[in-house]
């Protein structure tokens, strides 16, 4: 399955472990030292194969049906046929388009700016703010996701928190979930998942050493300046690595829309995994349900590759 | 040095500045937990944030009950404990060759886990159920067990294996010399002295199964099975009218134990937070 890497001096001949004894002969030697390095490996590999990297392979065969819920005793074969469907089914475009509002909403623009900002400000505000905020927005975080879904729900109804400080201010209010459902989601999400963010960002600039943001100050560079000329480009690993993970969770976010919104109302908040969760069971169209979450699992291993090459020097 | 003086009352204004926007998005974050809050111990919550005009445990005392309280959490606890438990033994014993030995097929191996420890999850959903109804495990506790160890693996085995090779070598060849075998050094001596490594893995994996919703939501129908990421969906519809002072108090018990945790391992960590750095690499 694996093949070997391009061939240098050291590849046919393992380093010697260090477990090996020194003077056995070769051929036992050779099976302890198998032995010790897969066994360990064994249980996690099993696992891996059937619970993760064989639903997956299923879900490749299953896109090429027309595998129902109910009532059919077997599937057959019909190649592109969902795909071809999905690209001119109205309500998958409307999801693929949803998504992508979702994503580009809360995860680039929103958890990300929100994050970096909550960190830049943290680095110069005094001890208990910093506390108290991070302490708030963490606490958002760990909270399980239908809990956070609950919560927002409250704050976004009409007859809930955000609306009551709209009348206060004297602002128009609305009934969000239904004027303004991916709006609101998207907000949801940002709550949320704004302290990973802030988290990465934080690691990350507390990495800079101060002596050159100091002499940058020095020479009169202003606040703006130091952040785009220094500040940014420095940790720009950390921004690319932050926005892979935070657009691949938010690509998956499932419990929180449908706790809030269920997707609804129609379809005006029903992102790309809701979208596949109702085609395959509450219209019984697995192959169907299936080709969708296929897509969505390649456009989540691009992502993933794009990471990975991120980070390449690392392994 | 004049310009000193100048540059400190900067900071300082820059400083008030700061805590200013802190504070503001501090306030904005803090309203729907507040409402969560004050909802649980007052008598007449709605989804308004305010101060309740008596405080009252009566909504606690509603919720703690068998069948919407304890049985939900001790399914979490036996779905998450279980499907912990295996995550870290699993990781644990998959670290130590990757970390402590070199092969050909490190790199490829630890490619495929940096890989899958991205991919969206929620996505094979619909396969998995598909695959559980075929091989008859779904609706078992041991399946849906097996599929979140699983979905956990890839990042317990990464961090587990970062977290391994901070550990020295040498003190292991010691043991060796004096005729441990592998399993043992990995035992006594690897494991205890990555003690919060081993934590923050376990705590972790735990923290993310028992909030997540849609793996059981997919994977188990009876509802006496139910954990309580998905029973507490029982307050809408089902029971008419929403109570939302006892929804308040169960998400406050459903909370609790993953809020406790981190705590545990963010203060045992020197307040920083060990995640955001090993996901970083």
């Amino acid at each position: 399955m694996t093949s070997a890497p391009p061939a240098g001096p050291g590849v046919v001949k393992t380093a010697p472990g260090p477990t090996a004894p020194p003077s056995t002969p070769g051929g036992r030697r050779d099976v302890r030292r198998v032995l010790t390095r897969a066994l360990p490996l064994s249980p996690a590999v099993v696992l891996l194969l059937l619970f993760l990297a064989g639903p997956i392979a299923y879900c490749v065969y299953i896109a090429f049906t027309d595998l129902q819920l109910t009532g059919q005793a077997e599937s057959s074969f019909i190649g592109f046929d969902n795909f071809r469907a999905a690209f001119k089914d109205d309500a998958f475009l409307n999801a693929v388009w949803l998504t992508l509002v979702f994503t580009v909403l809360s995860s680039l623009i929103g958890q990300n700016t929100l994050g970096l900002s909550l960190a830049v400000l943290m680095q110069r505000a005094s001890k208990p703010v910093r506390t108290v905020t991070g302490g708030i927005v963490i606490a958002a975080w760990v909270l399980p996701e239908v809990v956070a879904g609950f919560l927002l729900y409250a704050f976004f109804r009409r007859e809930g928190t955000l609306n009551a400080v709209l009348d206060w201010l004297h602002l128009p209010s609305q009934n969000w979930l239904f004027t303004l459902p991916i709006l609101a989601v998207s907000f949801a999400n940002v709550w949320r998942g704004t302290a990973f963010s802030m988290l990465v960002y934080s690691a990350a600039l507390n990495e800079i050493p101060k002596e050159i943001t100091e002499a940058a100050e020095v020479d009169g560079a202003g606040g703006w300046r130091r952040m785009w000329h220094i500040t940014l480009p420095m940790i720009r690993r950390s921004i690319g690595t932050n926005l892979m993970l935070n657009t691949l969770q938010t690509l998956s976010v499932f419990g929180l829309i449908w706790v809030m919104t269920r997707g609804g109302p129609g379809n005006r908040s029903q992102t790309l995994p809701l979208f596949m969760y109702e085609q395959a069971f509450q219209k019984s169209m697995i192959g169907y349900g299936t080709a969708v979450a296929l897509l969505l699992l390649v456009v989540g291993s691009l992502f993933s590759l794009v990471y990975m090459r991120l980070l390449r020097t690392e392994v | 040095m004049p310009g000193s003086t100048t540059l400190v009352s900067r900071r300082n204004s820059r400083r008030y500045a700061a805590d200013a926007g802190l504070l503001f998005v501090a306030a904005a974050f803090v309203l729907p937990l507040a409402w969560v809050l004050l909802s649980s111990v007052d008598p007449k919550a709605d989804l308004l944030v305010k101060v309740p005009d008596g405080v009252t445990l009566d909504n606690f005392d509603a919720v703690l009950k068998p069948d919407i309280t304890f049985t939900p959490l001790l399914n979490s606890l036996i779905l998450c404990g279980g499907a912990t438990l295996l995550t870290v033994v699993c990781a644990a014993l998959a670290a130590y060759p990757l970390s402590r030995f070199r092969s050909r097929l490190n790199r490829p191996f630890l490619l495929t886990i940096l890989f899958a420890t991205s991919l969206p999850i929620t996505a094979i959903m619909v396969p998995v159920y598909a695959l559980f109804v075929q091989v008859d495990l779904i609706d078992t506790m041991q399946g849906t067990i097996f599929f979140f160890a699983a979905s956990q693996l890839p990042f317990a085995i990464w961090l587990m294996k970062n977290f391994m090779d901070g550990v020295p070598k040498e003190l292991e060849e010691a043991a060796w010399t004096d005729g441990a075998s592998s399993f043992q050094s990995l035992l006594r001596i690897v494991l205890p002295l990555m003690g919060p490594g081993v934590a923050v893995v376990t705590v972790f994996s735990f923290v993310m199964m028992w909030g997540n919703f849609f793996v059981p939501f997919m994977l188990l129908l009876t509802p006496d099975q139910m954990p309580a990421s998905v029973s507490i969906n029982d307050f809408f519809g089902n029971r008419g009218t929403v109570v939302y002072g006892q929804l308040a108090a169960f998400s406050i018990i459903y909370s609790t134990p993953v809020v406790l945790l981190y705590v545990l391992v963010a203060r045992r960590l020197g307040g920083g937070f060990a995640l955001g750095g090993a996901v970083k690499g």
